[in-house]
């Protein structure tokens, strides 16, 4: 089983990402935890739903939270991609998927994740990470631990500097 | 100067720690370049035509006597005994090795500096008006201000990975703009309404390739919510910007393309969500901003025009002359701020040496309080000097070569390092900008033509700034020959505002005798007491092209 870094540790991971190209030439899969594209998602969601395993959904950079915010209660993960790692508009979903619909389910980020941009993205929410798969996860930890001292508020604790003192 | 606390000094120093180690991951191949890249960019550093540049970040332009010597320190150790002085107010080292570049910032850190964010896709350095605190016009000490944006800004989460860099200027004067705001991507213009400090939010200007001025997007917002405020636009920016093409990233095509009224809108639904929130700003915080800010012990009983400087400027035709042009008013009776110019014929503008910033150190121990300030415009100010101590300090500055009266002048040329030394770069910038200083040597003749701003950027990205030039000057490459483009009528002064292109190209010999004969017509049409930039605006931009390109007929 494949391994992910959640909540601190590396942890065995029991999701599965599917494409929408693998979903329209496989079918669903009948059972098992699925990670679905949006569109998919938006397309079929009575039947993925009905299926024997868990559902969560992958949204795209473009692809907004406020898409899936009438969905969030029966999310249990929403994962944010990251095509390339440069590309930030998935810290500011990771934000507003907690503060502005204070989702408490797992988020993740998948694609280009890497061991330097761990600290800012766990900061922004996310609390779980699929580490791409050329690189070692156990260095990547260390990325988490980079900094004990931040001067803004953040998702895990909300009060900049100024109202912590 | 704001002074650190245990959490800023352990933030450097894990900052250090980090870059240390990305450094050494890059060496050993377990960092890709494209990896690397952003890491390298977000501490300032970037791999240049013949070196890697290090950019450290001057906040706002504060520097104090200590840290001027760490830089020399540096230059002398780890560069070739210079250093560059930039038109973000930061310090360029155009020569450090890769290897050693943890090891400056280290030594950087024992005096509180750093390179953090002076590059890359995110909050840059916070700039201001190098007179702030001491100048009479401004509503309020902008750095404070400054300092707060700058803390929010630092290692922000969100915002490290913006679809293009990030530049924020803010001004506390009122029609004026010291600190170029209408030319940033967010520019903060201070306001008192009621009684109470408040902030004009500007979104939407830049230089570089498409060159526009800010839009309003708030009209007046509260001290508390400045940080909401900000983080809105920066929220809107970071998930609407263009990340395909990073010709169009930049905010400013973002707030054109929505138009100012949708853009504040988008601002003001995110605004919303995060005022009165846990980021609203505590009257705590800001006194304790203020605090940092104080006045430093100025003698009372000093007063203007004290007699030891009448007596100097009467005896003194070379001081009466530096003291016209390189002597700003000050708030406070009794002293001045002086305006160091690296600008004397054969400088690089804006360069210094390591023994250079040691000499200016122990000038500004003993004339300054032991600070001083870097500006937008390549020089150095010391900011709070007592009128009784002027002529000394002149003459301290004659023996060093930064008393060139040449402050606002033709000669005081803004320029970046050009094709010299950056890879970015079209065309050389730097003997362009010596040859203009030959020309214009005669200092009778350069203060009968009063104050011209010339600027010279060797490529679009225009880090010399020469959009708001009154004379701007710009490198292109033809065929991979360097041809200058030059424009006229942009202004940095009392407004931000772009000039108009002339026409087409000249090469690099022309530029001497085109500025000449834009300056001849000057001579010829200005009336009493006209600046260059009053009469192109009276004249409009078509004799000044006929002048011009006279010689191509």
């Amino acid at each position: 089983m494949p391994a992910i870094i959640k909540d601190g540790t590396i942890v065995d991971d029991s999701w599965q990402r599917l494409t929408a190209e693998q979903i329209e030439q496989q079918g669903l899969p009948a059972e098992g935890d699925l990670i679905v594209p949006l569109p998919v998602w938006q397309a079929q969601r009575d039947a993925i739903a009905a299926r024997a395993g868990r559902t969560a959904v992958c949204l795209e950079p473009g692809e907004e939270p406020s898409e899936i915010a009438a969905d969030l209660d029966r999310l249990p993960l929403v994962a944010i991609d990251f095509p390339a790692f440069k590309d930030g508009r998935g810290y500011s979903y990771a934000r507003e998927l907690r503060t502005r619909y204070q989702y408490t389910g797992e988020v993740r980020a998948v694609g280009d994740v890497l061991r330097d941009q761990l600290f800012y993205m766990h900061r922004v929410g996310f609390n779980a990470f699929q580490i791409r798969a050329d690189r070692d996860i156990e260095d990547a930890l260390n990325g988490l631990k980079d900094f004990s001292v931040t001067y803004q508020g953040d998702v895990n604790d909300p009060r900049p500097i100024y109202r912590r003192r | 100067m704001y002074v650190y606390q245990d959490y800023d000094r352990q933030l450097l120093n894990e900052r250090v720690a980090q870059f240390r180690d990305q450094t050494r991951r890059y060496l050993d191949g377990q960092l890709s370049d494209d990896e690397f890249l952003p890491l390298r960019l977000q501490n300032g550093l970037y791999i240049q035509r013949y070196a890697p540049m290090l950019r450290v970040s001057v906040p706002y332009g504060m520097l104090n006597s200590t840290q001027l010597r760490t830089l020399g320190h540096i230059a002398r150790t780890w560069d070739k005994g210079y250093a560059h002085v930039s038109t973000r107010q930061n310090i360029q080292y155009n020569w450090p090795e890769l290897e050693n570049v943890p090891d400056i910032l280290a030594e950087l850190a024992k005096v509180e500096m750093h390179a953090i964010q002076t590059s890359g896709n995110c909050i840059r350095n916070v700039t201001t008006d190098e007179f702030a605190g001491i100048n009479a016009a401004e509503v309020e000490d902008p750095r404070p201000w400054c300092e707060i944006i700058r803390q929010w800004a630092t290692f922000n989460p969100e915002f490290a990975y913006l679809p293009r860099k990030f530049k924020i200027a803010v001004n506390a004067v009122p029609n004026e703009d010291p600190a170029l705001i209408g030319v940033h991507d967010i520019g903060v213009q201070i306001v008192h309404r009621d009684g109470e400090t408040g902030f004009t939010v500007l979104a939407g200007g830049g230089l570089g390739r498409t060159p526009m001025t800010g839009e309003v997007i708030g009209e007046f917002v509260p001290w508390q919510h400045l940080l909401s405020y900000l983080e809105a636009i920066l929220r809107v920016y970071n998930k609407y910007g263009n990340r395909d093409n990073k010709y169009k990233a930049r905010i400013k095509i973002l707030v054109k393309a929505l138009g100012a009224e949708k853009f504040r809108e988008l601002t003001e639904a995110e605004f919303a969500e995060l005022k009165d929130g846990p980021i609203t700003l505590t009257a705590d915080e800001v006194d304790r901003m203020r605090g940092h800010f104080s006045e430093p012990a100025y003698d009372g009983s000093a007063t203007d025009q004290p007699a030891a400087l009448t007596e100097a400027l009467a005896s003194s035709k070379a001081f009466n002359r530096w003291y016209h042009t390189n002597v700003h008013a000050h708030r406070q009776p009794g002293y001045a701020a002086v305006t160091l110019t690296l600008k004397k014929t054969g400088r690089a503008p804006g360069d210094i040496t390591d023994t250079e910033f040691d000499a200016v150190a122990d000038l500004a121990d003993q004339y300054s309080f032991g600070e001083l300030r870097t500006t937008h415009q390549q020089n150095i100010v010391l900011g709070d000097v007592r009128q009784d101590q002027l002529f000394a300090l002149w003459e301290a500055l004659e023996v060093l070569g930064f008393a060139t009266p040449n402050l606002k002048l033709l000669t005081d040329i803004i320029a970046c390092p050009g094709g010299d030394f950056c890879s970015l770069a079209n065309a050389k910038s730097i003997p362009v900008a010596e040859a203009i200083q030959r020309h214009f040597e005669d200092m009778d003749y350069l203060h009968d033509l009063g104050p011209i701003d010339l600027n010279i950027s060797g490529c679009m990205n225009a880090c010399g700034h020469h959009h708001i030039g009154h004379i701007g000057i710009l490198g292109v490459d033809k065929k991979g020959r360097e041809y200058y483009q030059i424009t006229l009528g942009g202004r940095g002064d009392k407004t931000s505002r772009i000039g108009e292109k002339l026409g087409p190209s000249f090469e690099a010999d022309e530029v001497v005798p085109v500025i000449a004969r834009l300056v001849d017509l000057y001579v010829e049409q200005r009336q009493p007491d006209e600046l260059f930039i009053d009469t192109y605006e009276r004249l409009g931009i078509d004799p000044f092209k006929e002048r011009a390109y006279a010689s191509h007929h």
